[in-house]
């Protein structure tokens, strides 16, 4: 290696860390990033884009099931599990190079190396590698991830009992599976496997599924799933999980008859990578296991910080790359920099209905002693969407009554979540329920639904 | 029939002012005689009262918009029959843009009845800041002006309005300084210099507009006499001693009175620049320079040269006292021909002032202390005062300058001339 010295260590090339190298970069500093395994992290490689690509196939499926009502018939349809897993990788490799590229293009050195945080000495700190190179930075950001948290009763081994990452390039498809945790990746999971015609159990602890969700977006999403003929269990806690070659047991609290079915999926939860990073004897916190930072990133050691997964909740890739963009715009003494406000990170879900929200639910709203606002508008009324053959859902917006603040969005439907931006947008710039009103929503577009429900929390909706 | 509510006239010369609070909002009651505004002037904040009875249709200056022109329309009333609706829809006519005031004696150049920027030096026309700031602001009664907007390019956001406090005169917020804010280059653990953001009140502003505009644009020149006082000091001892119960002639008095008399003898001295023309005063209004809480005011001794020193004292106390309470009205400081600005009692030697516009002079009076004089060849020592005279050179000479000092030190040095 030639250079060993840098501004700016970054462990980890995900959706944090490299966009944290490369604002460095553009800042003038100089940042290596030290990626162990594939650049582009678990967002990238194994999360929110080779599962996109697999949704899509999915969509597809299901499109062919609606062709009959559009006036067009189709011949026998047959799908390629193994093509369809193969395209997923394909995308999911393509995005790789392209962050290469792109760490490239901004002469951002990368090493490829697990990295061990060793000792300060005039303002620098060492890095060891498990290639047996040391690296000295001025400030180093653990931006590490995360992976799939185990139950303490229930081993995953990656053939029957498996975690998002054997899901994803499942080499046969199973009869039946049971999905345990009914969050984003869940729900997701039940969804497309659900599309490639198997045999779905959705089995969620909390008393509704999507729990971080608006309630009446949990429910209208569990009624669309159990109507498509996915089994959705909540308030159900797991006691004991069997496997063996012919499938998986899963025995429930309460329940007299177990469950079936031949693979499991475990989606509940992550816990941050914060092993053999050299945090011992530090004054870096790690609780439940993830890393205590201050809203700038910074962990209590001095010029040691970490973002995205390996720290708080929510667990998003694009939180990740915000905060890895703010914590090097502070590291580079930037003043009109802004810690991530509340409610300010839009979440995402791209089940069939599809979910996005921004802030408050409504009942975190009311139980932050606002007084409410409540507008909805069904897609059902939505032209383009009854056009799209895609109608279910709705949008739901909640305003404080007092200040017009768009506390929070809730929309469960077709693309939604290429609609939350808008939102997300208006927050950002602090509209309040008037400029949203002011504003022109074009025709016949789904975005006019958000028009609408705004309309509608001030009982001015026209068309419902 | 709906009646336009103006912006007050609250002195001759008031051209603007800001308004800065709303006492009743859109739809409340209004009778005679109610206050339904506070109105800040230079250096003053006053009550409007609605002079007619009705219902607030429409506020259509919110609070908080500086230079607000005089006559320009405020808000709409609906009289008795009226429906509030109606009336709030009703485009003035006379627009809030268009003042109507009557051409005021003093030519000062007209403002826009435009909201403030929120930097001196970005568009005159807007303040940036977030439709829900303002809207939290208005409800809380705060003020945008003299918050700091920590947005893109300053806009003003919602944590602004909520780190501000709700009176904005004291307004300071304390940076919070970041915890992770090392600059690249300087070694970890290093402190950075702390700071405090002190919002300018709005007579912060005033000061800091009219002098950087007097400085600017009036060309100053510096005349220093010295004066030996020790008569004047006899003298004022002398008339205390006879004078009424309750009246003390200060030291100040007779250098306003001096002034007063100098400005007469000397009536070239008495002007002030604008543009077209040089007005000329008859009075020696004198404006007296006093210290208060978070700036200084400038209330008027009008005709001084008509005053005795006995009724020149009870008046000026009386001015100084009010001023401090802030109980001035804005036709008592606003307006005069002439500064005199005494740090004197700070034991400053001598020091130039900065002519208070539209003044064409101010006098600056330093301390006065026993120094070596030479009298007829003869080393003495003697109380001696320095005043220099700050005078814009537009309206009056160097020579006119002299001219004046020369009474003033005149006038001073032999009292006696001075109470004729």
């Amino acid at each position: 290696m030639t250079d060993t010295q840098f501004d700016i260590a970054v462990i980890g090339g995900g959706p944090g860390g490299y966009v944290a190298a490369i604002r460095a970069a553009q800042l003038g500093l100089k940042p290596v990033v030290i990626e162990r395994e594939h650049l582009g992290g678990i967002c990238l490689n194994w999360g929110c884009i080779p599962t996109k690509a697999l949704l899509r196939a999915a969509e597809l499926r299901h499109s062919i099931d609606e062709m009959a009502a559009f006036g067009i018939t189709v011949g026998e349809v047959k799908i390629d599990h193994g093509a369809v897993v193969k395209r997923s990788r394909k995308v999911a490799g393509r995005l790789s190079m392209g962050v290469r590229h792109l760490l490239k293009k901004n002469k951002v050195t990368v090493i490829e190396a697990e990295a061990k945080i060793g000792s300060a000495q005039g303002g620098l700190r060492q890095i060891t590698l498990s290639s047996g190179d040391a690296v000295l930075a001025k400030h180093i950001i653990i931006a590490t991830g995360a992976r799939a948290r185990a139950l303490p009763n229930i081993a995953a081994d990656g053939k029957t009992v498996l975690t998002y990452r054997e899901a994803m390039i499942p080499e046969t498809m199973p009869e039946s599976l049971i999905i345990v945790g009914s969050g984003a990746i869940g729900s997701e999971f039940a969804s497309f496997y659900h599309d490639m015609g198997v045999a779905v159990t959705l089995v969620e602890a909390m008393d509704r599924m999507l729990p971080v969700e608006d309630a009446e977006v949990s429910d209208f999403v569990q009624k669309s799933f159990e109507k498509r003929g996915i089994n959705v269990m909540t308030g159900v806690k797991l006691q004991s999980v069997t496997s063996d070659a012919n499938g998986v047991t899963a025995v429930l609290e309460g329940h007299d008859k177990p469950l079936q079915a031949s693979r499991m999926i475990l989606a509940v939860g992550i816990t941050g990578n914060t092993e053999n990073l050299g945090l011992e004897g530090t004054k870096i916190r790690v609780d439940r296991g993830h890393i205590t930072t201050d809203e700038w990133g910074a962990t209590g050691e001095a010029g040691i910080y970490a973002i995205g997964d390996v720290t708080g909740p929510p667990w998003l890739a694009h939180k990740a790359s915000h905060e890895g963009i703010i914590c090097v715009e502070k590291i580079a003494g930037m003043s009109d920099v802004h810690a991530i406000g509340v409610g300010a990170v839009p979440g995402c879900t791209y089940c069939r209905p599809q979910v996005a929200s921004v802030g408050m639910t409504e009942v975190a709203a009311k139980q932050a002693g606002h007084d409410l606002k409540v507008g909805r508008f069904p897609f059902a009324g939505n032209g383009k969407a009854i056009a799209l053959g895609d109608d279910g859902g709705f949008v739901k917006t909640i305003f404080d009554a007092k200040t017009g603040e768009l506390l929070g969005a809730h929309m469960v439907g077709p693309e939604v979540t290429e609609l939350i931006q808008g939102y997300a947008i208006a927050r950002t710039l602090e509209a309040t329920e008037a400029e949203l009103m002011a504003t022109i929503f074009p025709h016949p577009t789904l975005s006019e639904a958000m028009h609408e429900s705004v309309l509608d929390a001030y009982g001015r909706a026209i068309h419902f | 029939m709906a009646i336009e509510i103006k912006m007050p006239a609250l002195s001759p010369t008031m051209t603007s002012g800001t308004l800065a609070k709303w006492l009743v909002g859109e739809g409340d009651q209004v009778n005679s005689g109610d206050v339904i505004a506070e109105i800040e002037t230079d250096k003053a904040t006053m009550e409007v009262e609605s002079v007619d009875d009705g219902v607030m249709a429409k506020i259509l200056i919110a609070a908080g918009n500086e230079n607000v022109a005089v006559g320009a329309v405020i808000a709409m009333l609906a009289t008795d029959g009226e429906s509030v609706d109606d009336v709030a829809t009703i485009t003035p006519q006379s627009g809030p843009a268009a003042p109507q005031s009557p051409a005021p004696a003093s030519a000062a150049p007209q403002t826009p009845a435009a909201p403030a920027p929120s930097q001196p030096a970005a568009d005159k026309t807007r303040l940036f800041a977030s439709p829900l700031a303002r809207r939290i602001a208005a409800d809380r009664g705060i003020s945008l002006d003299g918050i700091a907007g920590s947005g893109p390019y300053g806009r003003i956001l919602l944590r602004d309005v909520e780190a501000a406090p709700t009176q904005p005169a004291s307004s300071h917020h304390a940076l919070i300084e970041p915890a992770i804010g090392q600059t690249i280059g300087q070694p970890a653990g290093d402190l950075r210099g702390g700071s405090d953001l002190l919002a300018n009140s709005q007579m912060r502003k005033v000061i800091a507009g009219r002098l950087q505009e007097s400085k600017q644009q009036a060309p100053h020149f510096y005349l220093t006499v010295d004066c030996k006082i020790d008569a004047l000091l006899a003298a004022r001892t002398a008339l205390n001693a006879r004078a009424a119960d309750g009246v003390k002639i200060s030291v100040n008095d007779m250098i306003i009175r001096a002034a007063a008399m100098a400005l007469m003898a000397v009536p070239e001295a008495n002007t002030s620049w604008e543009g077209e023309y040089t007005r000329r005063y008859h009075h020696a209004d004198i404006a007296m320079a006093v210290a208060i809480d978070g700036g200084l005011i400038t209330p008027i001794v009008w005709a001084a040269e008509q005053k005795g020193l006995a009724a020149l004292s009870m008046v000026t106390s009386d001015l100084a006292a009010r001023a401090r309470d802030g109980a001035l009205a804005p036709n008592e400081y606003t307006g005069g021909s002439f500064t005199i600005s005494n740090l004197g009692m700070y034991g400053v030697r001598e020091f130039a002032a900065v002519i208070n516009p539209p003044h064409g002079a101010i006098l600056a009076v330093g301390a006065g202390e026993q120094r070596p004089v030479v009298i007829d060849g003869n080393l003495s020592v003697a109380t001696v005062m320095s005043v220099t005279l700050s005078a814009d050179h537009r309206a009056v000479d160097g020579a006119v300058g002299a001219q004046w000092l020369k009474a003033f030190k005149g006038f001073v040095e032999d009292p006696v001339t001075m109470l004729l």
